[in-house]
């Protein structure tokens, strides 16, 4: 690689990182300014809207309902996740690309699809829509990325070990426990936090499928409307943000720790 | 062997069978659900159980809909062509200069906006754009212009622009990963016959990479149609796309087959796109990198 040309794509990649990263570096800064209108020039520090922010009961409401369909959207879609890794990794079955293309369809399916499809099944079903129906929906479409991240963490496994351990006497399910679980352990707690982060910044499932209950983001989306609602927004925002990099860096961290573990050459990346 | 073979094979379908039942009964059974529900007909607060085609014709004599799928459509092939072209040379970087124990680093940051609040990000380009955002006020601050400008917002362009920025690491990844499968010995041989730099890059990296670049456009162009939250953020509800349509039909008009034949509809033009777009690319995709 000529050394001119590569310190022009870096500088186009760095302009790019810029253009990525524009709209979250305004979050704070309309966070803390202390106006009721966002636009510059800013008006002075405040920290009123996270006090807002803290104070408000159906947010409050909003971030437990949320909090309660990411963990257990998560939660299902890893143990799930789990099966359908371990399958397509270990055994060499008939129909098993259309299997695994099902499994993966959500991955390319616009979720509106989703969203409706399950909408109609479940009103014909008589369930009734509430926090209970988003988590069928996320744990569906959190269960790709799950099966994505825990088929590297298996694929990655020497053959040999689980033999041996058979040949030491250990049972199907206890060299499962003690021998490949903690090795993929990383991979499963990777899969875990994507699935979270996946789940709470989920809009279009909630919005058709959680009835009258609001999540964080269907109550951001109605409040987008109201303009005196917007800097309070762009506190919960940050928040929200913060949080998001400190569970993909944890999950990118258990993500490479697997990676060592199981001695491979670190590629990169979530997908 | 036969034995050896079905003993996997059951053992392969017992392990599989939770998740798949899971993706039978919330995937395949909705979707087969909405696709029934596209030949019944609606009556009013119930589904009347009969086969029809008016649900379709209804759906393709309607102008609405026509001007909105090719919207939809438009929309969809800007952004997609919008983000591929700028994922490329980003994702050459990342392939040809970043060193390989960096590697994992810039993907990181490449991908980390991706996955932070995606309605915060889609309203924040409405506060970048608007009549008193970010880029009026700076403008207005330092003297360029007096009167705020109208067009940056509630267009197709801002529309095109806030979704090519929400689906930039789509591109990217896919066309990462086909170029980093490119034996560099390739490239060497091509410079060693006699080839410019750009020439190699023409014939041989690029033909190359053109499964990721496939990849990319399709991972882009499908979700891209069935966008709903920028049509109405950015666009103000006035330039509904196919998803706007289609919440409409089946919540607010609670029109639920003519909504399912919409949806089905659309996916199936997006279906027929896609598989048109692999045929014509065919000869890149037979190619083993």
């Amino acid at each position: 690689m000529n050394r001119l040309q590569g310190s022009g794509l870096r500088v186009y990649t760095l302009i790019y990182l810029a253009f990525l990263y524009a709209p979250i570096v305004l979050l704070p800064i309309f966070a803390f300014n202390n106006a009721t209108v966002i636009a510059f020039p800013l008006q002075g520090f405040t920290t009123n809207w996270f006090v807002q922010m803290a104070e408000n009961p159906t947010l409050r409401q909003a971030l437990l309902n949320s909090l309660l369909i990411a963990v257990s959207a998560s939660v299902l879609a890893t143990c799930l996740g789990i099966f359908a890794a371990r399958a397509s990794t270990r055994f060499d079955f008939r129909g098993k690309g259309p299997v695994m293309g099902l499994i993966m369809l959500p991955l390319v399916l616009p979720e509106i699809i989703v969203a409706v499809s399950l909408l109609v099944v479940l009103l014909a079903a008589g369930v009734g829509l509430s926090i209970f129906t988003v988590i069928l929906g996320h744990t569906l479409i959190c269960m790709p990325y799950a099966v994505a991240i825990l088929s590297t963490a298996f694929s990655s496994l020497d053959k040999s070990l689980e033999e041996a351990a058979y040949d030491l006497g250990e049972t199907k399910w206890s060299a499962f426990r003690l021998v490949i679980l903690p090795l993929v352990m990383p991979g499963i707690v990777s899969a875990l936090l994507m699935s979270f982060t996946i789940s709470l910044d989920e809009f279009i499932i909630a919005f058709f499928l959680a009835g009258n209950q609001p999540t964080l983001p269907t109550y951001i989306f109605s409040q987008l409307r109201f303009p005196k609602s917007i800097p309070m927004i762009m506190a919960l925002g940050t928040l929200l943000v913060l949080m998001s990099i400190v569970l993909l860096t944890l999950a990118e961290h258990f993500r490479r720790r697997g990676v060592a573990r199981t001695g491979q050459t670190d590629t990169g990346g979530f997908i | 062997m036969a034995t050896a073979n079905s003993t996997e094979t059951g053992q392969g379908l017992r392990l599989i069978a939770p998740p798949l039942l899971y993706a039978i009964l919330m995937l395949a059974v909705p979707l087969l659900t909405i696709l029934a529900y596209s030949f019944f007909k609606d009556g009013y607060l119930t589904i009347v159980r009969e086969f029809t085609l008016e649900n379709y014709r209804a759906t393709w004599a309607d102008p609405i809909f026509r001007t909105i799928l090719a919207r939809s459509l438009m929309v969809a092939a800007m952004v997609t062509a919008v983000t591929v072209l700028m994922a490329f040379p980003v994702a050459y970087f990342l392939s040809f200069v970043v060193a390989p124990q960096r590697k994992a680093l810039w993907i990181f940051l490449i991908t980390i906006p991706f996955w932070t609040s995606y309605l915060v990000r889609v309203f924040l380009w409405k506060v970048i754009l608007g009549f008193n955002g970010v880029i009026n006020s700076g403008l207005k601050t330092i003297g360029l212009i007096d009167e705020p400008l109208k067009f940056l917002l509630y267009n197709t362009g801002s529309i095109v622009m806030t979704l090519s920025h929400s689906y930039a690491p789509f591109a990217i990844l896919p066309i990462y990963v086909a170029l980093e499968k490119i034996d560099r010995s390739l490239l060497e041989a091509g410079r060693d016959l006699g080839e410019s730099r750009l020439m190699t890059f023409w014939r041989v990296t690029l033909p190359l990479a053109m499964p990721g670049v496939v990849a990319a456009v399709l991972i882009v162009f499908i979700p891209t149609i069935g966008d709903y939250v920028t049509p109405t953020v950015i666009g103000g509800g006035k330039i509904p796309m196919v998803a706007n349509l289609i919440q409409a039909q089946m919540l607010d008009i609670d029109n639920k087959p003519l909504g399912s034949a919409i949806a089905i509809s659309a996916m199936a033009v997006v279906a027929v796109l896609s598989l048109l777009f692999l045929f014509l690319n065919r000869r890149f995709l037979r190619v083993r990198a």
